[in-house]
């Protein structure tokens, strides 16, 4: 086909992201989302970013791979929009010095410590739910299929992007998340998409760190 | 000038209605008696009662032959003197000239007040609109004196003489009684054979003065207008207090909803009229004071971000604040007290607001989260200008972050709260040393070298060891 032939090299993506086509009920386009940053991970997912108004999961093993780094350029970029962003009950400090490197607005990041899982629950569904914050990072241990659920409706109500940090145990379980990933240490750490609402996932899983040998 | 009067005057009942849940099937029939032990005497009684023949100043033996299924309940004059302190407040709202009587009624001067809140028709509907809301019976005239409008409210509610030349004419066929002259006086003029007002302003000054002093003049005249009446004016106090009983114990946070959504009624109420808000504020759980004697009463403070009137939000935070706490005893009386009230600065929106349709702003999230989860549990974060890593950040007030200068080296997202013994040796060093050796100056010194390390497993740390090259590490942060 000579259409085809004269883009150099296309995917499947751009082919379907060509406004001539018209793909029946998927019109996806309509979907806000939030650019992760992270230009091989944006390429991946259907919606071109992280989706708002849902939840995402991000399942890893140990601590210090990557975990953050996922989302911190998002995080960023809304900061400097003056939305706000809120930590709840994270397992370490957030480290002011590191996240003003990061080009994080520390003005519209806002940590809420709880005493327990259970409220922490709590205080993520209502931050999720109140519309205030653009973006809300848990960390749920042992939740409920139905805890999980709760949160994804509050951020389908709140419109906001909600991020839950998991073992990679919860893999296996099944979950109303709209998108999920795993790291995976691999030559450094590469971002696996389980799933992705509006797609099937890649098979592929994409690099986020490779392993330098020297930093900084 | 243009005075209403608000006649309040079934005070003493409708303070108690306020406290008892909606359907109350006692309230039909009760009566209040005063506090003489030996001969209680009836002081006011439901509609119901009084359409049975039970009269104020009857004794209580002679009500309940009359009415066996009345029940009783102490006149109680200190929370009938609340409010009315509380319909002053409201009242302030409307006016800055309010009078409060000796006898309970409530004179607003509202000639000043119409040109803002439109004609008197469209303000007396949402004053009695407003007043049943609070709970309280009333009846309103309004009289371009302040002792013409009290006589007209007591003989027909609602009555309306607007200007002073046919203020003479309303006046002349009031009965004497509703002018309320000394008791003796309107004795001695039904004695004369006369009953209307008419009759007296028909009488020579100088024979009246004789007879009756100065005084009955003087009140003829301010009345009428002809002379200037001053009053003594209301001023709201600058502290909140409301407190409610209850004839039980209450062991639930849910069966205070009732008692609270009250309270914080009033609370707002008194806010908005003096056009204020409330910052923070103390609910008093008050316990049996002779089973628990020692128990002093628990007192829930609800504090909030910015100053606030909006009952609803209000009373969703003390619901929160409720639900968070436990309370050691059952509570007999629920009180709250609000010493700070500072100026209300109302709440901006963005016109293009993308947020939409949320009814809260970040101010508001967080007080709903502290309230449930403590003052400390909500903070934003902060650099500060420290090379020591403990202390190169703090916690702070959320608000636009400090600026800050100093940009240290490679820093991880994560610290630990304090430095771990690392397990493994680790298997390669990513970056450092880079050498902190500070705090000489308060007491904290360390000295440190501090390595960017990638562990067996491949995670990236923030660790270091002490400057004489001990062979220990320490993990103090994760480059997650």
């Amino acid at each position: 086909m000579a259409v085809f032939a004269l883009i150099s090299n296309p995917s499947i993506a751009d082919v379907l992201r060509d406004p001539r086509i018209w793909r029946g009920a998927a019109n996806d386009y309509a979907v806000p989302f939030v650019p992760s940053g992270h230009a091989a991970l944006d390429e991946a997912l259907p919606h071109r970013g992280w989706t708002q108004g849902a939840m995402t999961e991000i399942l890893f093993a140990i601590d210090g791979i990557g975990e953050l780094d996922l989302v911190l350029p998002a995080l960023a970029a809304l900061t400097r929009q003056r939305l706000h962003v809120v930590f709840v009950a994270p397992p370490y400090l957030p480290y002011a010095p590191a996240l003003l490197a990061r080009d994080i607005d520390l003005g519209y990041l806002h940590c809420v410590e709880t005493p327990s899982d259970v409220e922490a629950l709590w205080a993520a569904e209502q931050c999720l739910r109140s519309g205030v914050c653009a973006a809300v990072l848990c960390w749920p241990r042992q939740a409920s299929d139905r805890a999980l659920r709760r949160l994804q409706v509050a951020a389908e109500f709140g419109n906001a992007l909600g991020f839950a940090f998991r073992g990679t145990t919860a893999a296996t379980n099944p979950s109303p998340a709209a998108t999920r990933v795993r790291l995976q240490m691999d030559e450094g750490t590469r971002v696996r998409i389980l799933k992705c609402r509006g797609a099937n996932p890649p098979a592929r899983s994409i690099p986020l760190r490779s392993a330098a040998a020297r930093v900084g | 000038m243009l005075w209403a009067a608000l006649l309040l005057p079934r005070l003493g009942l409708d303070a108690l209605a306020r406290s008892a849940p909606d359907a109350d099937p006692h309230m039909q029939n009760l009566a209040l008696i005063s506090r003489d032990q030996a001969r209680p005497l009836i002081v006011d009684a439901m509609p119901r009662l009084r359409a049975a023949g039970v009269r104020r100043g009857q004794t209580l033996a002679a009500a309940q032959a009359l009415c066996p299924q009345l029940k009783t309940a102490l006149h109680d004059p200190a929370q009938e003197q609340k409010l009315r302190e509380l319909v002053a407040a409201w009242a302030y709202g409307y006016s800055s000239q309010v009078s409060l009587r000796e006898d309970g009624a409530v004179l607003i001067e509202i000639g000043g007040s119409l040109g803002l809140f439109g004609p008197w028709a469209q303000l007396e509907r949402r004053w009695r609109a407003e007043l049943n809301a609070l709970g309280v019976s009333h009846r309103l005239a309004v009289a371009p004196t302040a002792l013409g409008a009290l006589a007209l409210a007591r003989a027909h509610d609602g009555a309306l003489v607007g200007n002073p030349a046919t203020l003479r004419q309303a006046l002349d066929a009031l009965p004497i009684a509703h002018a309320r002259f000394d008791a003796l006086v309107v004795d001695a003029l039904h004695g004369m054979g006369l009953s209307r007002l008419r009759e007296v302003y028909a009488l020579p000054r100088a024979g009246l003065i004789r007879r009756f002093g100065a005084a009955l003049v003087d009140c003829l005249d301010r009345l009428s207008g002809a002379a200037p009446d001053p009053l003594s004016l209301y001023r709201p106090p600058d502290r909140f207090h409301a407190r409610m009983e209850f004839d039980h114990e209450i062991e639930s946070s849910e069966a205070l909803r009732f008692p609270l959504r009250r309270l914080i009624d009033d609370l707002c109420a008194f806010l908005a009229s003096r056009d204020g808000g409330v910052q923070q504020f103390d609910l008093v759980l008050e316990h049996d004071p002779l089973q628990f004697k020692q128990l002093a009463p628990t007192r829930l403070t609800v504090g909030l971000q910015s100053p606030q009137r909006e009952a609803r939000s209000v009373f969703d935070l003390c619901v929160l604040r409720l639900q968070a706490s436990t309370v050691p005893a059952p509570v007999r009386a629920f009180g709250i007290v609000a010493a700070h009230l500072p100026p209300f600065v109302p709440r901006a929106r963005d016109l293009f607001d993308k947020t939409g349709g949320s009814q809260l702003d970040w101010p508001a999230l967080a007080d709903r989260l502290r309230n449930r989860l403590g003052p400390e549990a909500v903070y934003a974060l902060a650099a500060a200008d420290d090379p020591r890593p403990e202390h190169a950040w703090r916690k702070r007030e959320a608000g636009p972050a400090p600026t800050s200068v100093r940009r240290p080296g490679l820093r991880p997202s994560w610290l630990l709260r304090r430095p771990l013994p690392l397990r493994n040796e680790p298997a390669r060093i990513l970056a450092g040393p880079e050498r902190i050796e500070a705090g000489w100056w308060d007491g904290g010194d360390l000295r440190r070298d501090y390595y960017v390390i990638e562990t067996r497993e491949g995670q990236r740390a923030w660790a270091f060891r002490g400057i004489q090259g001990e062979a220990s590490w320490l993990l103090h942060g994760w480059f997650a």
